[in-house]
């Protein structure tokens, strides 16, 4: 089994967030970017699939600041091989990103490709679906469990309200990974430093970006907010008292 | 080519999902602006009936067997042949477990540009969608020739795409449905048993904050002392901290509460449409610029941990 994760960098939503000069895009000159939870789920996924019914894990991630800590936090964590794409990716769309990943992971031939369903900042649909066009194959989304057998992939989607569609797949696909069916493992810093001193990160450039088929931007901007809570301010105790009145008067208390 | 609007209709197990009717009335809208009809796509087996209450100028309803359940490969597929036949201007699909499924595939099968995550229209046509947490707008011109959209709710309302008078309907084949590499297998109910969390009125939320799992404990002793019961937005769920019969959200749970008690809580758009039915929503967040001070009442900046266990004390003082 030749599993392959795509992981990208997102804006992390704690920071405070800007938008550059022109106003059509988020500044990104000071902007910390974090892994995509749902792809740290898909690289969790995908170690288990892995340490269930054996083969190889390869993670694809392309070129942002702090992207080499990520991928070796990824190899101590049990994956096989690290490819980082070079390129602009900092600015590049989910459309241009799957294009230059499809490049990359068709060479892998892989049976099964894991990314996550979503993230922060997709304005140009989620990844996954896309890579997967370019690939070739089919995609399901929202999926927290996965099960391989007979050349078949068996994806449990999620839908609202907890209902889930076993959904089988044909091998290779591409599934959107909303949550691994155990939260991602924890590995020390010292074990990713000492990861670090083995593993190699393979470099592959990216051909030119192409963006086409997402949408352009004519203005960006933090939304107005239409009402805002009345904030309750003082030491604790002050606010669990008001807090206490309040639910009172709905009649809680 | 033509000006139309087509909205593709989610549904589920008989049932048409509320994004489909928003969409609906987002066409409309949409239409003052642009022109052109509103056209809603029904995908099904026998599914006719769906098509009663949508509001719109007319169906167009793709029946065969493939299409009896939603999956990503015969839905694409059907959508592909029609969107490259008919040509509309804006072809609607809800960011949801249905449509984020198939309109990255159709964008890049098609040819065609796709914006996601878009909340409303402007009165002119331009698409404003939400990203970031619902933290940051985007707005931009509806590309040419055929938009993809994907919509999230928020801002219309699904009552507005209901109609009591059936449209017409207009029956279409649908060729190529063979070879399919994605099939249902089987539906998997919610595991019964636990607390129905849409039907309590009393909700202790918790989320990201509340740190680490053992902290759960200080929501319970709240919950225990108010006669409320403790529920959580995703990250909290996927670590295993709380049941997945207590998620609040996009993909849990629509709750409509007395009070919800959010507790570090930053009220991403995927958690805040699932509590906005709640009469009364209380935020506790350190974060003052978080989205959910934005749809609740009452709010705190004052860290939960330092909060809690006063709060604790003098509900128990309250109650005698």
């Amino acid at each position: 089994m030749n599993i392959v994760v795509l992981m990208k960098l997102v804006p992390d939503l704690v920071e405070e967030l800007s938008i550059d000069p022109s106003g059509t895009a988020l500044d990104m000159s000071w902007l910390r970017l974090i892994i995509n939870e749902f792809d740290d789920h898909a690289s969790e996924e995908a170690i288990l699939l892995k340490e269930r019914g054996g083969g190889q894990v390869t993670v694809v991630a392309p070129e942002y600041d702090g992207v080499d800590e990520v991928l070796f936090t990824s190899a101590a964590r049990g994956a096989d091989r690290l490819i980082k794409i070079a390129g602009d990716f900092v600015t590049a769309n989910n459309h241009a990103l799957a294009r230059a990943s499809a490049a990359v992971i068709k060479e892998l031939q892989p049976d099964l490709v894991l990314t996550g369903v979503q993230a922060n900042n997709d304005l140009d649909g989620p990844v996954g679906p896309t890579l997967a066009e370019c690939l070739g194959m089919p995609y399901v989304g929202y999926v927290s469990g996965v099960t391989v057998k007979d050349g078949k992939v068996t994806a449990r989607k999620e839908y609202p309200g907890g209902l889930i569609a076993e959904m089988e797949v044909t091998l290779p696909a591409v599934l959107g990974i909303q949550a691994a069916e155990q939260p991602p493992r924890y590995v020390a810093v010292s074990k990713v430093r000492m990861v670090m001193k083995t593993a190699t990160i393979e470099v592959r450039a990216a051909e030119a970006l192409d963006p086409s088929g997402g949408p352009a931007v004519g203005r960006m901007f933090q939304p107005e907010a239409a009402a805002h809570a009345e904030m309750i301010t003082g030491s604790p105790d002050e606010v669990a008292d008001k807090l206490v009145s309040i639910f009172k008067e709905v009649g809680l208390l | 080519m033509s000006q139309d609007i087509f909205v593709v209709v989610e549904h589920l197990r008989g049932q048409v999902a509320d994004i489909s009717y928003l969409m609906l009335a987002a066409a409309r809208e949409l239409s003052k602006g642009i022109g052109g009809n509103v056209v809603a796509v029904l995908l099904g087996h026998k599914a006719e009936g769906l098509a009663g209450s949508l509001a719109a100028d007319q169906v167009l309803y793709l029946d065969h067997p493939a299409l009896a359940e939603f999956t990503s490969d015969a839905y694409q597929k059907a959508l592909s042949g029609l969107i490259g036949e008919k040509q509309p201007r804006v072809v609607l699909l809800g960011s949801t477990t249905i449509g984020s499924d198939v309109a990255g595939g159709l964008s890049i099968q098609l040819g065609l540009p796709l914006a996601s995550s878009c909340r409303s229209f402007s009165a002119d046509g331009k698409f404003v969608s939400q990203i970031c947490g619902g933290k940051i707008m985007a707005e931009g011109d509806l590309p040419s020739p055929t938009a993809l959209v994907t919509m999230v709710p928020g801002g219309y309302k699904p009552e507005a795409g209901q109609s009591a008078q059936a449209p017409a309907l207009t029956r279409l084949e649908v060729a190529g449905l063979d070879a399919l590499r994605v099939s249902l297998a089987k539906y998997i109910e919610p595991e019964a048993g636990d607390v129905d969390i849409s039907k309590e009125p009393l909700l202790i939320a918790v989320g990201r904050g509340i740190q680490q799992q053992d902290n759960i404990q200080l929501a319970e002793d709240l919950a225990q002392a108010m006669g409320g019961v403790v529920c959580g937005s995703r990250p909290v769920i996927d670590q295993g901290w709380l049941a997945t019969s207590r998620l609040v959200g996009k993909s849990g749970k629509h709750v409509k509460p007395k009070v919800y008690l959010a507790m570090g809580i930053s009220g991403a758009p995927e958690h805040a449409e699932a509590i906005t039915d709640s009469d009364m929503i209380i935020a506790i967040n350190t974060d003052p610029k978080a989205p959910i001070f934005e749809i609740a009442k009452y709010g705190t900046e004052t860290d939960l941990f330092d909060l809690i266990d006063p709060l604790i004390e003098k509900v128990k003082a309250a109650k005698g």
